[in-house]
């Protein structure tokens, strides 16, 4: 076993997963979908004077990090667990490189591709809100908690790539060492536990069983806290997000990351590929 | 020195959900192949060949034992810069073209720009595929995958090359040309080590076999060693004949159509002068061949002796190179 890490092998890797993506037609459908949603937040918005711009921000950053999910989740699962059903992993090990590089490799081209999307997201959204502040009425903008075109907006988009990165890696986490159909379930209930992360830090305040609170203690410092990366209220309501807390909640999303990849690591190079 | 050495490599599963027991699927094999010869690796469906590959390209860990290829550890980067490996049934990411494919396992060994492409450009032309280059593997048929395979194994000028099945999914022209790259590879001094059932192959490439079954290696050497070229008797078929010839001599008499017999002799006598004899005046000589231990004699016996005894079932004696 080897821990040995080639950033060029690494690179080459991503590579080839974002070509994949590139040529795969159901992403391309989510995207489409996701920008159809977005421009749909449009009309809805037009049903509430004064209203309208909060309701495209919110839903529109809604649309991102949801279907930023679904890619990370599913693409994210399929990424290591193809390559072992489909046995293209042999002639692919037998390389100059190391499982934990396939590792690294797998996440950097899922996390470049949904870099891609997302500003491909964000654009379709910064153009609808373009359009929108063009075409209301100036009274009514008087309304607004923020302008329409906010760049505080990439802020708020920004955490959400962060936040599909930990998916990300929560993903391929669990593919190294289980089913793709365990590793969906797991994924997909750690993620929901992740966004009530909070719930979990309050705990204490509701039961009475000392125990009881503190394993949800523990359980919150353990589990990823995904809720930590959403400022989409604070951004659609005009509310600042400070430099030092989008820093700090990179920094721990980076932090979990290198963790997930670490022990995905090791269980993969461990792993016997009957 | 020698390009493989294994000491005692040996590899156990775990089989069954809820009670699970280990199953050995290798034997301790205690093995070594020499620089530039070409190494067959034999054995039934099941018998082992595959998951000693596995075990040499560390896709799967040793149960016991260690090996080393060309004098470094399993899973060295250095070592896996001077070797190929096809695997059995290959399959590569069906959204490249067999060029980028090639392009992609080419940048892994740090080939880059020109280079790169001639190599890739050179690799397909050898295998046959270079007017497909551009077409998308999953367009590909069984055969034209395992010639991309070979490619791929092929990419940085190996000086071992492993093969799991070279020649599976290949039609006659394949088989050919597999076997025209083997030979190409052996006069360009490079070891190859190839696993097959196909013992006609084997026959005509291989300096050196090894039979493995049920995860025992039951015999290895030179097909010289293995295989007596000593005469067994005599195939002589004769046409026109009034009757079925008969005879001390004749061990197996087969008629093959009216007055027409396949006839197999004892190895004592002059074959030319039994066949006239067995002529005579109306009988016409159609051929005389003969008869020594092939390779599939010696294959199926080591298999017939596997069946017939329980000495494979769950027994722990080493597997070590010796003569059948």
């Amino acid at each position: 076993m080897s821990l040995g890490v080639s950033a060029g092998t690494v690179g080459r890797i991503a590579a080839n997963v974002f070509k994949e993506s590139v040529r795969d037609k159901v992403l391309y459908s989510v995207v489409l979908f996701a920008i159809l949603l977005i421009s749909a937040s449009y009309i809805l918005g037009e049903l509430s004077a004064g209203q309208e711009i909060k309701i495209v921000k919110d839903l529109g950053l809604a649309a991102i990090s949801l279907f930023g999910h679904f890619i990370a989740i599913f693409i994210g699962i399929g990424l290591v667990s193809k390559e072992m059903e489909r046995r293209s992993i042999y002639a692919l090990l037998a390389k100059p490189m190391s499982r934990t590089e396939l590792v690294l490799g797998k996440f950097v081209g899922l996390l470049a591709t949904l870099t891609v999307n997302v500003l491909v997201m964000s654009a379709a959204l910064f153009i609808v809100l373009a359009i929108s502040d063009a075409v209301t009425d100036p009274f009514f903008k008087k309304a607004w908690e923020a302008p329409a075109v906010d760049p505080a907006l990439l802020t708020a988009t920004g955490l959400i790539l962060v936040q599909l990165g930990v998916v990300t890696a929560i993903a391929i986490f669990f593919s190294t060492f289980t089913s793709p159909v365990l590793a969906a379930a797991f994924t997909v209930g750690l993620v929901i536990v992740g966004h009530f992360g909070a719930d979990l830090k309050n705990f204490e305040q509701i039961v009475d069983s000392k125990p009881l609170a503190w394993m949800a203690r523990g359980l919150y410092y353990i589990l990823p806290n995904l809720a930590s990366f959403d400022v989409k209220l604070q951004v659609v309501h005009g509310q600042p997000v400070t430099a030092g807390y989008v820093a700090m909640t990179t920094g721990y999303g980076a932090l979990y990351v290198a963790t997930l990849l670490t022990l995905a690591s090791l269980f993969f190079s461990r792993r016997d590929f009957k | 020195m020698a390009a493989i050495e294994t000491d005692g490599l040996s590899k156990d599963y775990r089989i069954g959900f809820w009670r699970p027991r280990p199953y050995r699927a290798l034997h301790p094999l205690t093995l070594s192949v020499e620089s530039g010869e070409v190494f067959g690796f034999l054995g039934p469906n099941g018998a082992g060949k595959t998951t000693t590959l596995k075990l040499l390209m560390q896709l799967v860990y040793p149960t016991a034992g260690s090996a080393t290829i060309l004098g470094r550890p399993l899973g060295d980067r250095e070592m896996k810069r001077r070797i190929g490996f096809l695997p059995e049934n290959p399959y590569f990411y069906d959204y490249l073209t067999a060029e980028e494919l090639l392009s992609y396992f080419g940048g892994l060994f740090g080939y880059k720009g020109a280079d790169r492409a001639k190599r890739v450009s050179r690799l397909l032309d050898d295998v046959g595929v270079g007017g497909e280059r551009r077409m998308q593997l999953r367009k590909f048929s069984k055969g034209m995958i395992q010639r991309v395979g070979l490619a791929q194994a092929l990419i940085n000028d190996p000086e071992l090359v492993f093969l799991d099945e070279p020649m599976s999914g290949l039609d006659p022209i394949g088989r050919r040309d597999v076997r025209a790259l083997i030979l190409r590879l052996r006069e360009e001094g490079r070891t190859v080590f190839f696993s097959s059932h196909i013992l006609s192959d084997a026959e005509t490439l291989c300096s050196r076999i090894a039979i493995v079954v049920k995860g025992h290696l039951t015999a290895s050497g030179s097909l010289a060693e293995l295989v007596t070229s000593t005469v067994k008797g005599w195939e002589i078929v004769l046409d026109g004949l009034p009757q079925t010839p008969a005879g001390p001599a004749l061990l197996k008499v087969t008629p093959l159509a009216p007055g027409r017999f396949a006839v197999e002799a004892v190895p004592s006598v002059d074959p030319a002068q039994l066949a006239r004899e067995l002529a005579g005046a109306t009988g016409r000589l159609v051929s005389i061949n003969p008869i020594h231990d092939t390779l599939e004699d010696l294959f199926v016996q080591q298999v017939d002796n596997a069946a017939s005894t329980d000495r494979f079932d769950g027994g722990t004696e080493p597997n070590r190179e010796k003569s059948a």
